[in-house]
């Protein structure tokens, strides 16, 4: 019964977070092109989604966006890791507080926050402006992720490489390198997914002429959505879907393969 | 060794794009036009319109934080107890849906909830009263729930995790029942997870302009609709620093419990 009311419960949180998920790939395939009658089926909005040259304007700055600023806050953000943690509890403590700051304060206040610093700076608004806004939000994502695993490592294993003649960076790639890497992996993801759907920290850091599809969507919420941006975003959430399969699939096979290794 | 300096450039760039642009807000909000001192933009807060923004902001925030903490603790609880790979689990129910723009879910809801929209079909197909919610403040509830579920989700899903079985099975063997055991043993360890996820949902659903926008029907303005319009339509930076600085008193207030039950800040993701 317990067994049942669980798997009754998680159902229910399943359809309530995909409901809406599963409306806009249905609305990707409906030939009217308002979002509240259904005209027939059709595969035209795939088709023409690539002939649409904002929406693939939009698209490349937002994969560009997203990729660039998650790279410069995964490097930033581990060697801050690795500083941080080499710290007095103090200082530590200090930048810990400060790397909560744009985890905990509001979007619309961060966002706020840097735009007028940009102008106040004579900062040409643009693409730019959008990639350091996003790198500022990325790199405690990155730092969150990646000392907790900094923290379980043993400072003596790294010592013992040393005398053992290993050179500090040889030791650091060697010894503490595949300690971190699953959280700097996870920082970097997590950058990734937040920067691709950040809208509201765009909304005041981008210039006119420049869009990345959440501040597109948004301009075309009034007139009403183009259905090519349903076609879009199946698109994308399918391709994430079948990746995230094939790498679920991929280490378990591993795993069994240093297991057998070792007996 | 000397570590300490690679953290010299998160420093620089930590205090160039977070403190600097923080102090902007301070140095605009407690300025007018001609650059003179005033505390005219921090009192357009008691302003009719602002003040019932805020006040309608705070309930519908603290009516989301505590439906998505009821619908959550128990998610976090089923999901702990199972056994198949459970963080690939967690990462389709709660990371995959943020592939799918934010705009467009939210708006998705407009279809699923309009008066002729998919839900309303579906009851009205089952003889089941119809669901006028759309355009009032129980849509941008719902939609605050949808977006910022995950947000209370993980915090504790991941304090549930660290909690030792041994630490449960030693409260049973002591002869504590199911509820004791939830109610003196786990729900205390768990705590700081709790308290980071009312911080993560309470933040941006006090402080969201966009949720109200698209369900709310542009007629149900939150302070976050408020501050928005001053920066985007009425370009008056000084007002809406004012008004984002007495937003900020909340969210420190919200930050300072949060130090105090989750000292290592390890709570949050």
């Amino acid at each position: 019964m317990k067994k049942f009311l669980s798997k009754f419960y998680l159902a229910l949180i399943f359809i309530l977070l995909y409901a809406p998920i599963a409306t806009l790939i249905v609305l990707s395939f409906n030939a009217s092109k308002t979002r509240a009658k259904w005209g027939g089926f059709t595969l035209n909005w795939y088709v023409e989604l690539f002939q649409n040259e904002a929406i693939m304007d939009a698209l490349y700055n937002t994969l560009a966006i997203a990729l660039i600023s998650s790279l410069i806050a995964t490097v930033i953000g581990t060697a801050a890791s690795l500083g941080i943690n080499a710290m007095n509890k103090h200082f530590k403590t200090v930048l810990m507080s400060i790397t909560n700051i744009p985890m905990l304060n509001a979007d619309i206040v961060t966002g706020i926050s840097l735009m007028l610093l940009f102008i106040a700076f004579g900062i040409k608004f643009g693409f730019s402006t959008i990639l350091l806004a996003h790198i500022t939000f990325n790199i405690p994502y990155v730092i969150l992720s990646v000392m907790p695993k900094l923290k379980q490592i043993d400072q003596n294993t790294y010592a013992a490489a040393l005398d053992l003649g290993a050179s500090p960076l040889y030791a650091f790639f060697r010894v503490i390198m595949p300690d971190i890497l699953p959280g700097i992996l996870s920082g970097f993801l997590l950058s990734f997914t937040m920067s691709l759907d950040d809208f509201i920290i765009t909304h005041f850091t981008k210039g006119s002429g420049v869009d990345t599809l959440s501040t597109k969507i948004y301009a075309e919420v009034r007139k009403g959505i183009k259905p090519e941006m349903y076609a879009l975003s199946t698109l994308l959430f399918v391709s994430v879907l079948v990746l995230l399969i094939a790498v679920n699939k991929a280490p378990k096979q591993r795993k069994k393969v240093s297991q057998e290794d070792s007996l | 060794m000397n570590k300490k300096w690679l953290s010299g450039p998160y420093l620089f760039w930590a205090v160039s794009f977070i403190i600097i642009p923080l102090l902007m807000i301070v140095y605009y909000g407690f300025t007018n036009k001609s650059g003179n001192v005033t505390f005219e933009n921090i009192m357009e807060i008691t302003t009719a319109t602002n003040m019932k923004a805020l006040f309608l902001a705070l309930l519908l925030s603290i009516v989301s934080t505590i439906l998505c903490l009821i619908l959550a603790y128990p998610l976090a609880m089923i999901l702990n107890r199972m056994d198949v790979n459970q963080n690939s689990f967690v990462v389709l129910i709660f990371i995959l849906p943020m592939w799918m723009n934010f705009l467009l879910r939210t708006l998705a809801w407009q279809t699923l909830l309009e008066k002729t929209g998919v839900i309303n079909s579906i009851l009205t197909f089952l003889h089941l009263p119809a669901l006028n919610i759309i355009n009032t403040p129980y849509a941008i509830v719902l939609g605050m729930v949808y977006n910022f579920l995950p947000f209370m989700v993980l915090p504790i899903y991941n304090i549930l995790l660290k909690i030792d079985p041994n630490v449960i099975n030693a409260a049973k063997d002591l002869g504590a029942n199911s509820f004791q055991t939830f109610y003196k043993v786990i729900l205390p360890l768990s705590w700081p997870g709790v308290i980071s996820g009312i911080t993560m949902v309470f933040v941006p659903s006090l402080t969201t302009f966009v949720i109200s926008d698209l369900l709310g029907g542009s007629k149900i303005l939150l302070i976050g609709n408020v501050i928005e319009q001053k920066f985007t339509q009425a370009n008056n930076w000084h007002a809406g620093s004012g008004l984002s600085l007495v937003l900020m008193v909340f969210i420190l207030a919200s930050m300072a419990i949060l130090s105090k039950y989750d000292k290592d800040g390890e709570g949050i993701i």
